[in-house]
């Protein structure tokens, strides 16, 4: 990474409160006393400080995971500080920004100020026009739905929170996510009643922008009875940051006959090129079809991150209820990927389908790992997996590991796997026609990625086509 | 000949070529003036496909020795796209697939970029598509074959064909056909020579690699190559191509032979 940018990304904050963050930051390390410190500064109610201390103490009795295919140094988690308060970052006008990343920004197509309103998208907290925001705010309390952090959220809808929060990723659920349980600090919170189908796609696009949401995100989505809604997490711009884990978790519901549609994408810094620095992305996401008919889709594009060790998870326990899984995950330079899906098919004539396509670059490791069971009740349950690899160079790995548990034998799971390398031919064909060898590249990596990026909304669609270009320059030949 | 005194389009001088470092192509010389159709015949592993990548610059191949001249210039001082844009087109024998890039956004990439190469406008979706229509008529291809990925799934015939429509896209100076015969049935060759035949100019050239002379039935060259062992040991007119055809190709070999060791062969022969 260009030290401009990192200059930029750590500039000191400038202006004022300077005595006031340094009093709102905890001490490093992690305790009871911490979690209680996180708790009463955000002036949380009674079951979310038993929440969270319950499922410290169980995180107490956990080990790291070290099944997954990623290697990196011990974690020191005395070492991290697990709350400091929001620091309103300074508000800038474009002539300030730094031009390198205004360069990358372009490269994007991400016209940074006006983007979110020209797409229509909601975005919970805009970059530099908190105006838009709340129009869209009055436009979504309308309908009924409640767009907010989590933090408001506790406090404003309590019975709420309190109702779905853990329940489909239990406090104790794995190492992560106990951690997350024990000290997250905000996220987002959705919630679309009833027969309510969202009028516009939501999204936290620059959120982070201007207020930290900590490493430790907590999302919940729940859409009600006949709710829909599709949700954008994340964006194309490249993001930086000082924290170098991540462990959110995200979780959603869907009651009959709802669905919600999740999109992704995840462009935290990688590491140089030499596999320096870039953060660890361990997250837990899973939705829950818990009403009949209801459905929950995954799509994630995944090109950050030193480390992506995560796994959006449908369980379907509504009778007919549908998960999906679209993934692209690209890795370059010295990145690691382990990443997947689990399909659990509890319901009656519950169907899940699993689109994974992994694309591997430089020394980089990049793998599939999916989980499909069908439970002993879910006669008539149906999976289609399919797992394409693509490798670029000779220095990079692709792996997949697919399980699979049947219990009942009228379930059907069919699953397809290819591994494919861009080759000298494949680039020589490109380029007898007069097409170069970046411009084939992208042109194969498009084409390879298709059924996934057919998945996304548009505006995602055309950036995350730029992005996988971009992430790939300079790989080939 | 259709352009008597045409100008000069490819001289190639004393070419060597190695793969892998063996050496593939043992000294070839070529001229290919504008107008002229010509077709390099010879038997298996003699070097004709080598020599057709080498001029389209296949990077797998060392250049160790001469010179190409495409249209007076350096062609070694060209990447392969360059040389495309230049107007050098290389019909492939074996068409590689490109699953998920469709073959109208394949066409119009490579138009676009070729145009764009020549200083000529680009087309936009909508007058590209009308534009490939008239192209795909000329090779009696259904408008369906736009939407599908660059020769996946295509039969042989199917894939031979759509190197034709690309060289009816990107009209180059010089084709050059990397047995474009080979797996088109009769019908599918007919149609696929006339399409090359209308695509002939008196500005531009075809080089013809071939096994058969069936193609030469329907696509009439005017010279006939013998490439064996990595050079070019006969030439003659398109007579040449049934004299191979009745004959084979060992009396050409003998015949070079003799005529480059005279004194060890003439006797034994």
């Amino acid at each position: 990474m260009s030290s401009v940018l990192e200059q930029l990304v750590n500039k000191p904050y400038e202006h004022g409160f300077r005595t006031d963050i340094e009093a709102e930051t905890a001490p490093k390390g992690l305790n009871e006393d911490t979690i209680r410190l996180i708790s009463a500064k955000k002036g949380e109610p009674e079951w979310l400080l038993e929440f969270r201390l319950k499922a410290y103490r169980h995180w107490l009795t956990m080990v790291e995971p070290r099944w997954p295919n990623v290697t990196y140094a011990k974690i020191d988690f005395q070492d991290i500080i697990y709350y400091s308060a929001p620091k309103p970052k300074k508000k800038m006008s474009m002539d300030e920004v730094d031009p390198e990343l205004l360069r990358t920004f372009e490269k994007l197509g991400v016209p940074m100020n006006e983007r979110a309103a020209l797409a229509g998208v909601a975005v919970d907290v805009i970059f530099d026009s908190v105006s838009v925001a709340t129009t869209y705010k009055e436009k979504l309390a309308k309908v009924g739905i409640i767009f907010c952090s989590i933090s408001e959220a506790v406090r404003d809808h309590p019975e709420l929170v309190r109702k779905y929060l853990g329940s489909v990723v239990p406090p104790t659920d794995n190492f992560y996510a106990a951690l997350n349980s024990a000290v997250f600090t905000d996220g987002s919170f959705c919630f679309i009643p009833k027969g309510v189908k969202c009028p516009m796609e939501l999204s936290t696009y620059f959120r982070i922008n201007t207020e930290e949401s900590g490493q430790f995100e907590r999302t919940l989505i729940v859409a009600e009875e006949g709710a829909s809604v599709s949700y954008l997490e994340g964006c194309t711009a490249p993001k930086f940051d000082t924290n170098q884990l991540h462990a959110a978790v995200v979780e959603l519901v869907t009651l009959d006959n709802a669905d919600i549609k999740y999109s992704t994408v995840q462009n935290w810094y990688a590491g140089d090129e030499k596999g320096v620095g870039g953060i660890y992305n361990f997250v837990t996401k899973r939705g829950l079809c818990k009403g009949v008919n209801s459905k929950i889709s995954w799509t994630q594009v995944e090109t950050g991150s030193a480390i992506t060790w995560k796994y959006p998870s449908c369980v379907l326990l509504g009778d007919n209820s549908i998960g999906e899984f679209y993934s692209v995950a690209l890795t370059n330079h010295y990145q690691q990927a382990d990443t997947g899906t689990k399909m659990i098919h509890i319901g009656k004539n519950t169907r899940s389908t699993i689109i994974s396509k992994g694309i591997s670059a430089g020394h980089s490791n990049n793998s599939y790992r999916g989980l499909v069971k069908i439970g002993a009740k879910a006669a008539g349950a149906r999976n289609y997996s399919q797992c394409d690899s693509m490798l670029i160079g000779s220095n990079c790995s692709a792996n997949t590991f697919p399980y699979i548990e049947v219990q009942n034998a009228a379930g059907k799971v069919e699953h397809e796997a290819t591994t494919s390398k861009i080759g000298e031919d494949q680039l020589f064909y490109f380029r007898q026609r007069g097409i170069g060898t970046e411009e084939a590249v992208s042109m194969i990596i498009n084409g390879f990625c298709k059924q996934v990026f057919q998945q996304l909304p548009m505006e995602f669609a055309v950036e995350a086509t730029k992005l996988l270009g971009l992430k790939l320059e300079g790989s080939v030949g | 000949m259709r352009n008597e005194g045409g100008k000069g389009l490819l001289e190639v001088r004393g070419l060597r070529a190695t793969v892998s470092g063996i050496e593939i192509l043992k000294g070839i010389d070529l001229t290919v003036r504008e107008g002229e159709v010509h077709a390099i015949m010879g038997p298996n592993g003699s070097g004709k496909s080598t020599f057709a990548k080498v001029l389209a610059g296949h990077p797998a191949y060392e250049v160790t020795a001469g010179s190409i001249l495409f249209e007076g210039k350096d062609l070694f001082a060209l990447d392969p796209e360059s040389r495309a844009r230049a107007g050098l087109f290389l019909g492939f024998q074996y068409p590689v697939e490109i699953p998920g890039v469709t073959n109208s956004a394949f066409l119009r990439l490579a138009y676009n970029t070729v145009q764009g190469a020549r200083g000529k406008d680009e087309l936009d979706p909508l007058e590209f598509d009308d534009f490939i229509r008239e192209k795909l008529k000329l090779l009696d291809m259904d408008p369906a074959f736009l939407d599908r990925s660059v020769n996946e799934g295509f039969s042989g015939g199917e894939k031979k064909r759509n190197e034709i429509l690309q060289l009816a896209t990107l009209e180059p100076k010089l084709a050059i056909l990397d047995e474009t015969d080979s797996g088109l049935d009769i019908d599918a060759l007919r149609v696929v020579a006339n399409g090359v035949n209308q695509l002939m100019r008196r500005d531009n050239a075809f080089v013809l690699v071939t096994h058969y002379q069936r193609l030469l039935n329907y696509i009439v060259p005017d010279y006939v190559h013998v490439m064996e062992g990595g050079r070019i040991i006969k030439t003659g007119g398109k007579e040449l191509a049934f004299e191979l055809e009745n004959r084979g190709y060992d009396w050409v070999v003998n015949e070079f032979k003799a005529g480059t060791e005279p004194v060890a062969t003439a006797g034994s022969a």
